[in-house]
């Protein structure tokens, strides 16, 4: 099954009721599958909005009038979408933002890219706010954590990001979906009409200093639970490896089957891959620096994800960088003759 | 003792934060006298835009949800379609409605949303201090056209009552006033039927509601009510636009 239909199946499944989206390559096969199956499920809405901010806002309101609910785009589309984003953080709401990359900057191209990963691993919109951020490396991976986006959202009451790349949203490989969770979410906030009860309201603007910052303060302290709580990472080849590539999602793949071929040649190399971007495996990476002195970031952008390895390593170690930006897809074999350099240097 | 007239259920004792004169609080009643007389303060759900109306929320006693500048169409729309059985409204002034809204506005009002809108047309920016808007008319001074708007550089007012008007999505479409009390108790009586449209699931209502601003057109609150008559509705007449229930 296709990535991009696959994200829409799994919301489905994890009891999405709401999408709003926009037409925008390459993740058009999503709003499709929704438009073609979110209408036939009982209470499901889709709605194709006439624009990204449009669909991000209606997103808002059903995600206040307690609906699970999703919007999609690329690149460009998901800039135009901070302003509900930063709103969605700011009101505490629950939701779920696919960002299925393209090349940039401005209308790029419609090829794979990484290029995104500071608009959404700071937060992307204005304001003190972060979001959740969720690298798939497969269509397994895009099924599996689509769930538990819907999941994470609910627990935080927070946006919660999936980063993906063209790569992923055009491949098709097996799935299997798994059984989702009973929604666990506190309906407290839910606007449905105040009934015979108090009204309640939720709203972004306050206007008072003091109150204000509270607000931030305690948003800084739901994003420190996070951070303590949901950090996801895998390894790969690791145990007796000398030298780490960090990398996630399209170029995680890569490096796998470059430390394939550089094993074969007897190069010890292994991988660090972030499942979650934000939050990033900071004490994972600084761990391994205990033991292994040179780390290779590979990304398919100019070098981003590298500045949180280098906080991460806090200047202990050596921090290399090789990175295809603008919708270049490295090979396994260019990978590894990266790797067999880094080797013959150290 | 009988009890002919005292606050409406669904407003707050909070006091308005409104300038003196400003048709906004007038608006803000008429709005809650409607709810209660059709008994659904339990049931229907507000959306406030920027602007000076950002603090609704502590006046309206029914659930709120404050949306970002401009998009309250959009925003209405997403609490709509999850909860049909509720009623929606957004409240927007000229600026966020007719400017950074327009196409929220216009798109949520194509599609027939079945969400009503009130939309305040005070000609001007209030909030952020007196700005051209929309909506300001051929000559008015604003700090943004100090000398007066020129169509030439600032465009013409425009009549986005009449433009939804033209789309097959829009039931009722009607524009009103709150600088007499004659066009207080016809507003009034459009508010109401705009609620009454959307618990029968008529479709998209719209309530424009030309507005005093006394701070802003730097004017007596009197002088301001008196220039609603006198310019403003030559530029933006009042009654029905669409009725297509009728």
């Amino acid at each position: 099954m296709q990535g991009n239909r696959v994200i829409g199946e799994a919301a489905i499944r994890a009891g999405c009721r709401f999408y709003a989206g926009y037409p925008i390559t390459p993740q058009n096969e999503l709003t499709e599958y929704m438009a073609d199956n979110l209408r036939r499920v009982k209470g499901g809405t889709f709605i194709q909005a006439e624009s990204e901010i449009a669909a991000v806002n209606m997103v808002l309101g059903a995600a206040a009038a307690g609906a699970r609910a999703m919007t999609s785009s690329s690149s460009p589309g998901i800039s135009l979408k901070q302003e509900g984003i930063s709103s969605l953080a700011a009101d505490e709401l629950p939701a779920v933002i696919v960002n299925i990359m393209r090349g940039g900057p401005g209308l790029g191209n419609i090829l794979p890219s990484q290029g995104d990963y500071f608009q959404a691993t700071r937060g992307g919109g204005h304001g003190d706010y972060r979001t959740i951020v969720l690298a798939p490396a497969s269509v397994q991976e895009l099924a599996d954590l689509t769930m538990d986006a819907f999941d994470m959202a609910d627990r935080y009451r927070n946006p919660v990001l999936i980063l993906a790349d063209g790569m992923m949203g055009q491949m098709s490989e097996p799935v299997e979906f798994s059984e989702p969770a009973p929604r666990k979410y506190p309906e407290c906030y839910v606007l449905n009409g105040k009934g015979k009860g108090k009204s309640k309201f939720i709203r972004a603007l306050i206007l008072d200093a003091i109150r204000m910052e509270e607000h931030n303060w305690k948003l800084y302290r739901k994003y420190q639970v996070i951070t303590q709580k949901e950090v996801r990472f895998e390894t790969f080849w690791t145990d007796d490896a000398e030298i780490l590539i960090v990398a996630y999602g399209t170029a995680a793949r890569i490096a796998k089957g470059a430390i394939k071929r550089s094993r074969e040649m007897g190069i010890p190399v292994g991988l660090i891959r972030p499942i979650t971007l934000w939050p990033f495996p900071m004490e994972v990476i600084r761990a391994f620096a205990e033991r292994v002195e040179n780390f290779l970031v590979f990304e398919m952008n100019t070098g981003q994800m590298v500045e949180d390895v280098q906080l991460a390593l806090g200047g202990i170690g050596k921090v290399q960088f090789y990175g295809r930006p603008g919708g270049v897809i490295p090979t396994p074999a260019e990978l590894a003759k990266v790797i067999a350099y880094q080797a013959r240097k150290k | 003792m009988k009890k002919v007239f005292s606050r409406p259920k669904s407003l707050k004792t909070t006091a308005f934060h409104y300038c003196g004169g400003c048709g906004h609080s007038i608006a803000h009643r008429l709005i809650a006298e409607s709810i209660d007389e059709l008994d659904i303060q339990g049931r229907i759900i507000g959306v406030p835009p920027a602007g000076c109306a950002v603090i609704a929320y502590n006046y309206f006693d029914i659930d709120m949800l404050e949306s970002p500048h401009g998009r309250g169409c959009a925003v209405a729309t997403g609490v709509k379609r999850v909860l049909p059985d509720r009623i929606v409204f957004s409240y927007q002034g000229d600026g966020d409605l007719a400017a950074i809204g327009t196409a929220e506005t216009f798109h949520a009002a194509n599609r027939g949303e079945n969400i009503t809108v009130i939309f305040i047309n005070n000609a001007v920016y209030g909030m952020t201090g007196g700005q051209m808007a929309p909506t300001t008319l051929l000559g008015q001074a604003s700090t943004t056209t100090p000398p007066g708007r020129s169509a030439l550089l600032d465009g013409h007012p425009v009549h986005f009552s009449e433009i939804l008007g033209q789309l097959p999505g829009t039931m009722y479409i009607e524009r009103c006033a709150v600088n007499t009390p004659a066009n207080i108790m016809k507003a009034k009586k459009a508010v109401k039927k705009a609620f009454q449209y959307q618990m029968d699931n008529v479709g998209f209502s719209l309530i424009e509601i030309l507005s005093q601003c006394p701070t802003n057109w730097k004017m007596s609150p009197i002088d301001a009510c008196r220039w609603v008559n006198e310019v403003m509705v030559k530029e933006y007449p009042l009654g029905i636009i669409k009725d297509s229930k009728r």
